[in-house]
């Protein structure tokens, strides 16, 4: 009870309560939410005639098991929406606190400049966790509406029942929460660079569509196992069976020396900045 | 004794400067604010107020100079001094899509120092004494400039306070509203808190001042307690009469070199140099009617404006 109330206290209660009243922050939800809604209506009008193979992965087990409309969203999303989401939130971490001048009165209050960067880069992983979760629960619910449910056949070809497959769900959403962590980071730090919060999202974004291009050449692959989003799609290793979490733990690694080096700089520069917003 | 000597001040800088490139806008300056008083910081618009202020308040980085903020050194130490400065810098800002209840709440939540326990008192107490307990319900966006800078002062006043700086504290309000805010002041002063109100209208805070500074360009060109700064060397001299040209040369007999604009005669005269009745003796028995006439001490308002050479105009 008595660390409840320190909890409902403190500066971090206190950022995810202004994050998750704000409507652009419900906006985002509900487009998001909007993935796996639209994909399992498409699917549904179309048919249950997709080959094997044609559209993205898992698209032609849709119809067979609504359970895999979230795997298939979330596939979708991944490139270019999440992202697109993160940016926006990590983007505007400390730009949109200058822009509105609340920054100077944040930080006369006082808080600490370090911990207001540790809070905001936890505000902006706990969207991370919230956006991936909107996708996986909503897919779940659309599917089981719109399509048979039942026991899931894994790509190695094993058959789980219906909660171990809840299961790997949840593991999935982690996998992808994780895989976005680092952008997260990279936002929080270009976020300290400005007092223009479309300009911090705006290149939080670019940043992660050149990477996926630069993971789409083959000629520098020997790059490719360094680039944040080198991992983002690979959690199918957790749809086999036995379950192998070997690119959940690589990509945690990565996720965390991103966090680490684009944490320093945050820091580094929001500590010694000039706020004259 | 050196900490004897500090808390004598709520304030004191030596040397304080800002430096943006080889420009700087804050030059040099020796800022002594003593506990207790209601200091004005005066200056025309962009003369520098509020990046001193800025700096006092740990914002912006020093460029040069020792600050001293209620006896602690800044910035190391001012993690310390800031729980007990309440603050209005450069107009109000607020979160405009949450109530101005709860962007007082999240400031006071930033506030490490700052009991949650008490937190809802402390924000009741802070929006009565600005009186916004009607509207703190209301989201920020729908508050009128007024009524965000009245939100500004409460967010200042939502602990017991040592120091309060205010920066332009009456922008955006009406005549009412200022009456209100300067009522305010008096009150937090009677409490023995400092204040340290900076503004570019000095009819707006001279009747409350105990002690003034006047900045231009960077460079703090007056400073002291009202009284000193009212004591005058100079004196101006105000004649109206019909025959100027009569009233110039009797001036000039009691060796006050003086000019004319139309009916309006001025001079400026060392203070102590001559008598007022004797001035007005002369000239009456040299037959100029004198339809009005005086020799007082300038205004504060017109030494300000002697002092800053621009007046209200902008600086630079």
């Amino acid at each position: 009870m008595l660390r409840a109330k320190s909890m409902r206290g403190s500066l971090m209660y206190s950022e995810l309560s202004v994050l998750f009243r704000r409507r652009r922050t419900w906006a985002m939800l509900f487009t998001v939410a909007l993935i796996p809604i639209c994909l399992a209506f498409a699917v549904l009008a179309s048919g249950s005639t997709i080959p094997p193979g044609e559209g993205p992965p898992f698209l032609d087990r849709v119809s067979q098991n609504g359970l895999f409309v979230g795997f298939t969203a979330m596939i979708m999303a991944i490139p270019l929406f999440l992202p697109l989401t993160i940016g926006v939130v990590a983007g505007d971490t400390i730009a949109g606190e200058a822009n509105t001048g609340t920054l100077r009165y944040l930080l006369i209050a006082p808080v600490n400049r370090a911990r207001l960067l540790v809070v905001k880069f936890f505000g902006a992983a706990a969207f991370c966790l919230a956006a991936t979760f909107t996708l996986m629960i909503t897919g779940i619910i659309i599917g089981a509406i719109l399509f048979p449910v039942g026991p899931v056949t894994l790509l190695s070809g094993d058959v789980v029942s219906i909660p171990a497959a809840l299961l790997r769900i949840f593991l999935v959403a982690i996998y992808v929460t994780i895989s976005l962590l680092g952008l997260s980071a990279i936002g929080l730090f270009i976020s300290t660079l400005t007092v223009i919060p479309v300009g911090a999202m705006a290149a939080t974004v670019v940043f992660s569509t050149v990477t996926q291009i630069l993971g789409a050449l083959p000629q520098i692959s020997v790059i490719h196992p360094y680039l944040i989003s080198y991992y983002w799609l690979g959690f199918a290793d957790i749809l086999r069976n036995p379950m192998d979490l070997g690119s959940m733990l690589s990509n945690t690694l990565l996720q965390l020396a991103y966090i680490a080096i684009f944490g320093s700089l945050a820091y580094s520069r929001f500590t010694t900045k000039d706020v004259l917003s | 004794m050196v900490q004897a000597v500090d808390q004598q001040w709520a304030i004191a800088t030596v040397g304080l400067t800002k430096s943006f490139g080889s420009h700087n806008a804050v030059d040099a300056i020796d800022l002594r604010v003593p506990r207790g008083s209601i200091f004005g910081f005066l200056g025309p618009n962009g003369s520098g107020k509020t990046t001193t202020i800025r700096m006092l308040m740990g914002l912006a980085n020093i460029s040069a100079g020792d600050v001293k903020l209620l006896g602690y050194s800044v910035p190391e130490e001012i993690g310390k001094a800031l729980p007990k400065v309440g603050a209005l810098v450069e107009g109000p800002a607020f979160y405009p899509y949450i109530s101005g209840r709860d962007n007082l709440i999240r400031f006071d939540a930033a506030d490490r120092y700052a009991d949650p326990a008490t937190r809802s008192d402390r924000v009741d107490a802070a929006l009565a004494k600005v009186g916004l307990t009607q509207a703190q319900d209301k989201k920020v966006h729908a508050y009128s400039l007024g009524m965000k800078q009245r939100l500004g002062i409460a967010n200042a006043l939502l602990q017991p306070r040592e120091l309060l700086v205010l920066d332009e504290p009456t922008n955006g309000l009406d005549p009412q509203g200022t009456r209100e805010v300067r009522n305010l002041i008096r009150l937090l002063a009677a409490e023995g808190i400092t204040i340290f109100i900076s503004s570019h209208l000095l009819v707006e805070i001279e009747q409350i001042c105990t002690h003034l500074a006047v900045m231009s360009q960077g460079k703090i060109v007056a400073q002291g307690s009202v009284e000193e700064l009212s004591q005058a060397e100079i004196l101006n001299l105000h004649l109206v009469t019909g025959q100027p040209d009569l009233a110039i040369e009797g001036l000039k007999s009691l060796g006050i070199n003086a000019t004319a604009d139309g009916e309006k005669v001025f001079a400026t005269v060392a203070a102590g140099q001559v008598e007022a009745e004797r001035v007005v003796t002369v000239l009456v028995e040299l037959g100029v009617g004198i339809k009005a006439f005086s020799l007082a001490a300038p205004t504060l308002e017109e030494r300000f404006v002697g002092l800053t050479g621009e007046g209200f105009d902008v600086a630079r």
